[in-house]
């Protein structure tokens, strides 16, 4: 009750506020560099000589034709993979230079900076307020008032906040799909990453929610890198910087949107792009 | 008829089936119960229920059958056995399905399937060989001037390592049935392996974890031999861990040879059943009720 009588409070003072980020703006967001890198999964060859240069401060979009290897690409970005039973990874992940596969990394930090949506919306057994509150926790934000009002302002970023003011303490999994996705969304945000990996972040959502997100992401370009997977051209040609065409587990074309998207080299994008794919 | 009709038709007929059989099942508590009752009646017309369920003095010769000493027996020895196995069985399951390498975790399970494939009797003969002595020499001298060991601890015991594997393997199970991308999700916020442990695939299970608990809790409530070659059956109300016991099925089973013999004392050990399937009963039920509360504060699932 005292919570939701302060998410009110917080709302009065936070309806008209920019939407900025909470945490201070981190100029030089990350990079990361991806060389020689193989997945096999039991005998399986996943993804094969995977060599990606991923620009700070751009949203890049990978695109490529179902089963290629994308989630797989994002999940060993934030080493999820590895917890994948018969998963081998060689090969190296450079975040801003460092190896995030060499031996003495922390695991747990490499995730809390690689923030990854993950492709089904998935919330976590809580109420919706508990949802973001979890991760904003687990990386040392105390307080109640403090944690509300990461909950409010993630919230409200996403678009959910209107949906959901009522319904803080209801259990997150009585949200519809949609919901719950951007409910995914405001929860890995909250984490404050410094990438964020986007699993086809809009799938769910119809035209107006999905702008929310794309407005959103190209706000957060200035603070963050942001890698997006979408199998929704248009939105690719709106929101990408920078794009990474995949398929069969490897990478095809990689390069600057306006000239994958416009004038894609590779017969392989060029067939995707326009459709004709066999 | 057309193929729609035919399979509502059908459709209805199963539902209907299935109705049927549900209620048969539920008959057959009620035919088990009433049989006891018809057959315990002679002694509840004697005296009433409170005075037998509250009355200590078991003396059959003259007529005195008070059940307390029985059931207080049950429920210590039930209770020792829940409170020791369910935290070894719960950080088990926990290891087994959350850290263990597959390959252990394979080889423990099926060893946990022998290990409740084991006769009760096995455990009662390693109770009276092992737990019984270990009793009387190692831990009672520290706390009594003597005892024998045959205790409602050991029986306690022994009973508890005998619903471990049972335990194990229903939490097992119910851990499997978290899905790993709730797993995922926790961990991709950054969460420990012990963080999602504890907030997101216990917090899930708890209902599970709590059905388990009192399937096992039924299942000790009737355990009968491997508990009455080790508590020591004596008819008293155990003051503490190392006072022997004598719980109700080691009642029922111990005299059930010579219950002809002595007026009301068939119907007196018809009672002691009778007792024991309400204990479950209302055991079951309180649980049930308990169990909704849980799912509606957490609302588990939608
Ligand atoms: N656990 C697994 N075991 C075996 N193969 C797997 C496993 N997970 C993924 N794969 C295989 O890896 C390949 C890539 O899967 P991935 O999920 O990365 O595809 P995707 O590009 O994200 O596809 P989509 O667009 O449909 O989401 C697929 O062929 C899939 O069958
Ligand atoms: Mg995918």
């Amino acid at each position: 009750m005292i919570a939701t009588s302060l998410s009110s409070v917080l709302l009065r003072e936070e309806v008209s506020a920019p939407l900025e980020l909470l945490h201070a703006p981190n100029m030089d967001a990350a990079t990361l560099k991806v060389r020689n890198l193989n997945v096999h999964i039991g005998e399986q060859s996943i993804l094969r000589d995977v060599h990606v240069h991923i620009p700070s401060h751009k949203i890049t979009c990978i695109i490529g034709p179902s089963g290629c290897g994308k989630s797989t690409l994002l999940k060993t970005f934030n080493r999820l993979l590895e917890t994948q039973p018969g998963a081998r990874i060689t090969g190296e992940l450079l975040l801003n230079g460092e190896n995030i596969y060499r031996e003495g990394v922390e695991v747990i930090d490499v995730r809390k900076r690689m923030g990854l949506l993950s492709q089904r919306p998935c919330p976590l057994p809580m109420s919706v307020y508990e949802n973001i509150a979890f991760g904003c926790r687990l990386h040392g934000t105390r307080g109640r008032r403090k944690v509300m009002r990461k909950v409010v302002h993630y919230l409200q970023a996403t678009g959910l906040w209107d949906e959901v003011r009522d319904r803080l303490h209801t259990p997150a999994s009585r949200l519809s799909i949609g919901q719950q996705q951007r409910l995914c969304l405001a929860r890995g945000l909250a984490v404050e990453p410094e990438i964020i990996l986007a699993d086809e972040a809009t799938s769910a959502l119809d035209p107006i929610s999905s702008r929310i997100i794309e407005d959103l992401f190209l706000r957060l370009r200035q603070q963050y890198t942001i890698i997006m997977v979408t199998h929704t051209l248009s939105q690719a040609v709106r929101i990408a910087d920078h794009v990474i065409f995949m398929y069969l587990g490897r990478v095809v074309e990689e390069g600057p949107a306006s000239e994958v998207l416009h004038h894609p080299k590779h017969k392989l994008t060029q067939e995707y792009l326009s459709g004709s794919f066999s | 008829m057309n193929r729609t009709s035919v399979r509502v038709f059908l459709s209805r007929a199963a539902g209907g089936y299935m109705f049927l059989a549900t209620m048969l099942a539920l008959m057959l508590l009620l035919v088990i119960a009433s049989g006891l009752f018809v057959k315990a009646y002679p002694i509840l017309k004697q005296s009433s229920l409170w005075s037998l369920l509250t009355g200590a003095v078991w003396a059959p010769i003259r007529g005195f059958f008070g059940f307390l000493p029985f059931i207080s027996g049950t429920l210590w020895v039930t209770g020792i056995a829940i409170v020791l196995a369910l935290p070894v069985s719960l950080l088990t399951g926990i290891y087994l399905s959350e850290y263990a390498p597959s390959s252990v975790r394979k080889i423990a399970f099926s060893a946990l399937d022998i290990l409740s494939g084991i006769p009760p009797v096995v455990y009662g003969a390693w109770g009276v060989l092992v737990v019984v002595p270990f009793i009387a020499e190692w831990v009672a001298p520290y706390f009594v001037e003597y005892s024998s060991g045959y205790s409602v601890l050991s029986a306690g015991i022994v009973l508890g390592i005998m619903i471990i594997p049972l335990l194990v393997s229903l939490f097992g199970e119910v851990f499997s049935t978290v899905p790993k991308e709730i797993r995922d999700s926790a961990l991709s916020l950054g969460a420990t392996s012990w963080q999602t442990t504890k907030k997101v695939v216990l917090k899930s299970s708890l209902p599970g974890i709590f059905a388990a608990t009192v399937l096992a809790i039924s299942r000790a409530l009737g355990e009968t031999i491997a508990v009455l070659m080790v508590c020591g059956n004596v008819v008293q109300i155990p003051a503490s861990l190392l006072d022997a016991g004598y719980p109700l099925p080691a009642l029922i089973a111990n005299n059930y040879g010579e219950m002809a013999s002595l007026p009301g004392y068939e119907a007196a050990l018809m009672l002691a059943a009778l007792i024991l399937l309400g204990i479950v009963i209302v055991f079951n039920t309180l649980s049930r009720i308990l169990l909704l509360r849980i799912g509606r504060k957490y609302a588990l699932q939608p």
